[in-house]
This record gives structure tokens, C-alpha cells and sequence, in this order.
């Protein structure tokens, strides 16, 4: 199947800007459901609010466009009601890890096997250049004129911590990685979440003097590097790409079916 | 003779029993009293039938997960009381706008606030109808004793199917914690109302968002051949978004009407001695057993008294409560709140100076003493 056979092209043209990373998001996800050979029927995009959160308006999947943060609840539901769907849900970083973060350390600590792709490019998009919990200190951004004092949440080591069992970052500049660990995220049965540092040269990369798409690219491609790489010891600010954590551990789904075998054989 | 079908229950244990013989797969929710017990007992019969119960970590995770659910065929349920049910808010709109059926139960406690968690409280009859923003219409129905909170259930799970909307079972925690009979009905003795499911075949376009000309909306199951869009945003009939004035206003039209047209078809009640009644009293939930007290005890002693019971709030009935109470000199709204629903009754009724309140607000029960007195004041006896 092509990846245009992915894409409602009814609902084009995007709502994206010029150069916004999202599309190549888009791009990257399609090309690792492609590879997976599955019926587009088999598959569930979940998103909640924002820019990042239109992606699912554009994909010829089921699709649940809900509100701001509550996406991977609204996923949950769907998850576990019907266990042998594939749900991937695609959030910005306020929706992710702001409004949504007690979802997203709830989901990854029960181990559902949802696909959580958090979209990061820093800032809020579709209000018009807010600070997100992503942000970090020392950006800038309409509520943060003089200087954001807001440290920001590292996403892998946060998701790593609230037992998510499979968590992978990468940007937009590395495409191949990016369809690679996005098949690899969806193929993981577990909660996995793949965090996508994605430019934003509207909001985030006028306000903080970073340059056209391009060059936030480039900043990607000269400020991240493979996960061990002795870079990383020499220059700490430098920020790792790959798969953080890979394990197997018992998914929510089938757990409750243990649970449901149990109750129907009467034992408590 | 032991008659099985006999249980002596709680009226949240009462629920339960109705949710499941309406057909709920799919339950989520987080702990808050006095709804625990639905939790609790859900945890442990829903899984008996391979149905699926989750706790979730918040009463809004709660409220968009059952969302999740239905939307794959699942009939679904969650439970609160005040606080959890003003966190629901926004999810509950999202119900309303994607018209996704669901059953949202609200065993009232005192409230603003976290209030008076263990006591009774009829406070958020106003909160049922408009707690979600913008301009909407809402189902909401009470019961004043077990043999009802059953069948309101059964029904709230029918009316939300039918509508395709979210409905709210509206109890008190007198109702939901006191313990009386249940007879439980037999299959089938009570009809049930499945998900009307679109006959569209493969291939076909499907409108997810197109209404047939009765006004229903057949779903496609997410899993299914059909693959649409659902968003809380305002939608054409492919359920994408739009802002086009047309769309706009011919879907809110939509999701209104299709409410306020069918209150006669929604609207529950029970009524007692209304034929000569000159004073009629109107109540719902737990405070009408007090009120239906009063009427019985009074009765015999020849005073012209009746009982109005709602059980469909909202829609709220004005037509049924205008024409019962037409030849009314007194009308005598019994709640346990500020009058929230004697609002309506004085919208409805032709007079509105003979509607008057007889409410208590303490966490205590209005008892038939409560209202005698009141009733006593408002024919210038003295109590």
C-alpha cells in the first residue's frame, strides 16, 4: 500500500505552517505503519488538542480527535475495550506532558499497550507561542517575555521512570530513525513512547532567534547523537537519540484477561 | 416462599444490578463517596461476564475512557458524586458534541466544594444541565427508591442508545446508601435498547455524522470497515472539522432538538392524588419519599394534598408540570437544595407566586415533619 493510501486527501490542505516539523512526523509514522502490513482497520489514532493533534484529522485509520491533554484516557478506553486494536497516539508537548502528564505517568505505569509519540517542538503552537513544560530555562516565548525561570521536563527520563517499557527519542531531521523506532514503538507490546524533538519556526523559532526550518533542523542534526556516542562525555549538553528502554513486561490488556478468566471461574 | 429474584440492597448496589441488565461492558471510574460501592461492585461482576472495569487516576481520565470504550460497541458507565462530577464537565461536552452514548452516574452529596461528603444533597440538579460549557441539551433522571434507581438505570442506558447522547443518573446519597427490596425483573422484562448500528456495507461511504430522518445517527464500531473522524469540534457529516456557519448551525441546532423535541418521549414521572389535589407537592429523589409520606398520611384526614414525582429532570417536563398543576392553589417544591428545580416549576406553572420551597440544606434528610411545618407556614397556620 502507498503512503497516499494513508491519507484522507479530502481533509487537505493541513493546518500546518510552512517548515513545521509535524508533516514530517506524519511522513516518518505512515512510512512505519506501511512497513508493518496492517489493515487500516486494525489501527486507532487517538490525539487530543493542538497542532500536533490534527494528525489524526489526515490519516485514513479510525480516528478520535478529543480534548486538551486526555488523549491516551480517551485511548485507554478504546484500548481495552477492544484489546486487538493498534492504538498510536500522537501529542504536542503541552498535551502530552502538561495538562496531560498524569495520564501519560498513569498509562505508562499500567503498562498499556498504547504508542505514545510525543511531538516537542517547545512550545504552544495554535495559541500563538506560549511556554510548554518542554520549553526549559532560558527560552522565551509570549508569556515568558523577559526569560522563562521554568525547567523542563526531560520526556525519556520521566517516562522511564513512570515504568513505560519501551521509550525512544529522535527528530525530525533523522527520518530513517524515526520510521524505524516509530515501527519499533508500535510493534512493542506495551506502553512505548517515542519522543520526536520537531521544530516549531513560528512561534518557538522566531521568539528565540533560531533560525528558518532549516536551520532548526540543522541544530537537530549538529545537537543530538546516538545513544553511548563518547560525544556525550565531552559536551553533556548534547542531547541522545534511540531506544532508552526495551523490556518485556506483562501488558495491562492481557493482565485483565487473567483477571477475567479468574471472575468466570468464580475465585477471587 | 423464598423468591430468589428478592434481594435487599443498596440503592448504588441497585444500579449496579440495572447497568448489567441493561448489557454495561465497560465501567471506569475513581473512588469518591457516596459512589464507591458502584465501583466496587462493578470491579468485581464485570469481569464474572468478560466486561471490563478500570480505575482510573482521575474522575476526567474516568469520564474519557468510557468515551474510548463506547466508541468501539461497549455500553459504558462511570460513577461520582460532586467533585468528580464537576471534573467530568468537559469530557461530558465532548459526549454531547461527538453524540457518543454513555451513562454517568451522580450519587449527590452537600456540596460546593468537597462539602459534606457523607451527607445528603440534591445540589447539583443545576450542574447536571449546564455544568459543560456552551449551548446544549442533557438527559438527566433520578430515582427515589430501589425499584426505580433499577429501572431508570435500565432506561438510562435505553434513552442514551436511542439519543445517542450521554445521560445522567442523578441519585442522592439517602438513596444510594439506604437499604431496601429489590425484585429483580426477569430477562426480558424490561426492554432493552441496543446501538443502533449503520447497515452501510464496505466500500460505501459512510456518513458517521449524517442524520437518517427519524434523526438517528447509526454508528460504525472503531475496529469496523467504516474509518471516520470524531471531534469534539464542530463537524460535517465525515465528522471533520468545520467552521462553516451552515455546519455550525445546523449541527447545535441538531444536538438540541434532538433532545427538546422528544421531552414528552424522556420525560418520567410518577403522580398520586393530583385529580383533586389542591396542594401539590413536587419532588424527586430521596425527598420524595418524605413528601409522598406527607400526602399519604394526610390523605385520610381529608386534605386535598398530591404528589408529583419526577424522574426525568431534564429535559425538565414544563408542559406535564403546567397541566398537572393548572388547578393547584399551592404548589409545594420538595428538594434538598435552594430551590434549583422550584425554578422551573415557576417557569412552567401559570402563576408563579403559588409555587413555593420547602427544602432543607443541612446534610440532614427532609423528613414529612420538615414539610408539614412548611406546608403549614404557607397556609398561614403557623407551624
Amino acid at each position: 500500500m502507498a503512503i497516499k493510501d494513508f491519507l484522507r486527501e479530502r481533509f487537505f490542505p493541513h493546518i500546518w505552517c510552512p517548515g513545521c516539523g509535524h508533516g514530517i512526523v506524519l511522513n516518518s509514522l505512515l512510512r512505519a505503519i506501511e512497513k508493518l502490513g496492517m489493515s487500516k482497520n486494525e489501527i486507532v489514532v487517538v490525539s487530543g488538542i493542538g497542532c500536533s493533534s490534527r494528525i489524526s484529522g489526515y490519516v485514513d485509520f479510525h480516528t478520535l480527535h478529543t480534548i486538551h491533554g486526555r488523549a491516551l484516557a480517551f485511548a485507554t478506553g478504546v484500548k481495552m475495550s477492544l484489546p486487538e486494536l493498534n492504538v498510536i497516539v500522537p501529542m504536542g508537548d503541552g498535551d502530552a506532558l502538561s495538562i496531560g502528564g498524569n495520564h501519560f505517568i498513569h498509562a505508562a505505569r499500567r503498562n498499556i499497550d498504547l504508542t505514545a509519540i510525543v511531538m516537542n517542538n517547545r512550545i504552544y503552537g495554535m495559541t500563538g507561542g506560549q511556554y510548554s513544560p518542554l520549553s526549559g530555562y532560558g527560552t522565551l516565548a509570549t508569556t515568558a517575555p523577559y526569560t522563562n525561570i521554568d525547567y523542563a521536563f526531560d520526556t525519556v527520563e520521566l517516562a522511564a521512570a513512570a515504568g513505560a517499557s519501551f521509550v525512544a527519542r529522535s527528530t525530525t531531521y533523522h527520518v530513517q530513525q524515526l520510521t524505524k523506532i516509530l515501527r519499533q514503538a508500535i510493534l512493542h507490546e506495551g506502553f512505548s513512547v517515542v519522543e520526536v524533538l520537531s521544530q516549531c519556526p513560528t512561534y518557538f523559532g522566531i521568539q528565540n532567534r533560531a533560525g528558518s526550518a532549516v536551520d532548526m533542523m540543522e541544530y537537530f542534526k549538529n545537537n543530538t547523537i546516538p545513544i553511548g556516542s563518547k560525544a556525550k562525555k565531552e559536551n553533556p549538553d548534547l542531547i541522545e537519540r534511540g531506544v532508552f528502554v526495551e523490556k518485556e513486561m506483562p501488558e495491562y490488556c492481557s493482565e485483565y484477561d487473567k483477571i477475567i478468566e479468574r471472575a468466570m471461574k468464580g475465585r477471587t | 416462599m423464598k423468591n430468589k429474584n428478592i434481594k435487599f440492597v443498596q440503592g448504588n448496589e441497585a444500579c449496579v444490578e440495572g447497568a448489567l441488565y441493561a448489557g454495561l461492558d465497560f465501567f471506569a471510574g475513581y473512588p469518591i463517596t457516596p459512589s464507591t460501592e458502584i465501583a466496587e461492585l462493578l470491579s468485581y461482576r464485570l469481569p464474572q461476564k468478560g466486561g471490563k472495569f478500570i480505575q482510573m487516576e482521575d474522575e476526567i481520565a474516568s469520564m474519557c475512557t468510557i468515551i474510548g470504550a463506547s466508541l468501539t460497541g461497549s455500553k459504558v458507565m462511570t460513577a461520582t458524586s460532586g467533585p468528580g462530577f464537576s471534573l467530568m464537565q468537559e469530557a461530558l461536552g465532548y459526549a454531547i458534541m461527538a453524540e457518543i452514548p454513555c451513562v454517568i452516574v451522580n450519587v449527590q452529596r452537600g456540596g460546593p466544594s468537597t462539602g459534606i461528603p457523607t451527607h445528603v444533597s440534591q445540589g447539583d440538579v443545576n450542574q447536571a444541565r449546564w455544568g459543560t460549557h456552551g449551548d446544549h441539551a442533557i438527559v438527566t433522571i433520578t430515582a427515589s427508591n430501589h425499584q426505580d434507581v433499577f429501572e431508570t438505570t435500565v432506561d438510562a442506558f435505553n434513552i442514551s442508545e436511542t439519543y445517542r447522547t450521554p445521560v445522567i443518573l442523578l441519585y442522592d446519597e439517602v438513596v444510594g446508601h439506604m437499604r431496601e427490596r429489590l425484585l429483580m425483573p426477569e430477562q426480558g422484562e424490561l426492554p432493552l435498547v441496543e446501538r443502533l448500528r449503520t447497515s452501510v456495507r464496505e466500500g460505501v461511504d459512510y456518513h458517521p455524522y449524517l442524520p437518517r430522518e427519524d434523526g438517528r445517527l447509526p454508528m460504525s464500531d472503531f475496529g469496523g470497515v467504516h474509518r471516520y473522524n470524531v471531534t469534539g469540534l464542530f463537524h460535517d457529516m465525515w465528522g471533520f472539522p468545520s467552521d462553516n456557519p451552515k455546519i455550525v448551525h445546523g449541527l447545535l441546532r441538531h444536538l438540541v432538538d434532538k433532545i427538546q423535541n422528544n421531552v414528552n418521549q424522556i420525560a418520567r414521572f410518577k403522580e398520586y392524588f393530583l385529580e383533586d389535589a389542591e396542594c401539590i407537592l413536587i419532588s424527586y429523589g430521596s425527598s420524595a419519599r418524605s413528601a409522598n409520606h406527607v400526602v399519604a398520611s394526610r390523605r385520610p384526614r381529608g386534605e386535598r394534598l398530591g404528589l408529583l414525582e419526577l424522574q426525568t429532570l431534564w429535559p425538565f417536563p414544563y408542559d406535564l408540570v403546567r397541566e398537572k398543576c393548572a388547578n393547584a392553589k399551592y404548589v409545594v417544591v420538595v428538594e434538598m437544595n435552594m430551590g434549583q428545580i422550584m425554578q422551573e416549576v415557576r417557569k412552567a406553572v401559570d402563576r408563579p407566586e403559588k409555587v413555593f420551597l420547602a427544602n432543607r440544606i443541612d446534610g440532614v434528610f427532609i423528613t414529612p415533619t420538615n414539610i408539614r411545618d412548611i406546608l403549614r407556614l404557607i397556609q398561614g397556620k403557623g407551624v
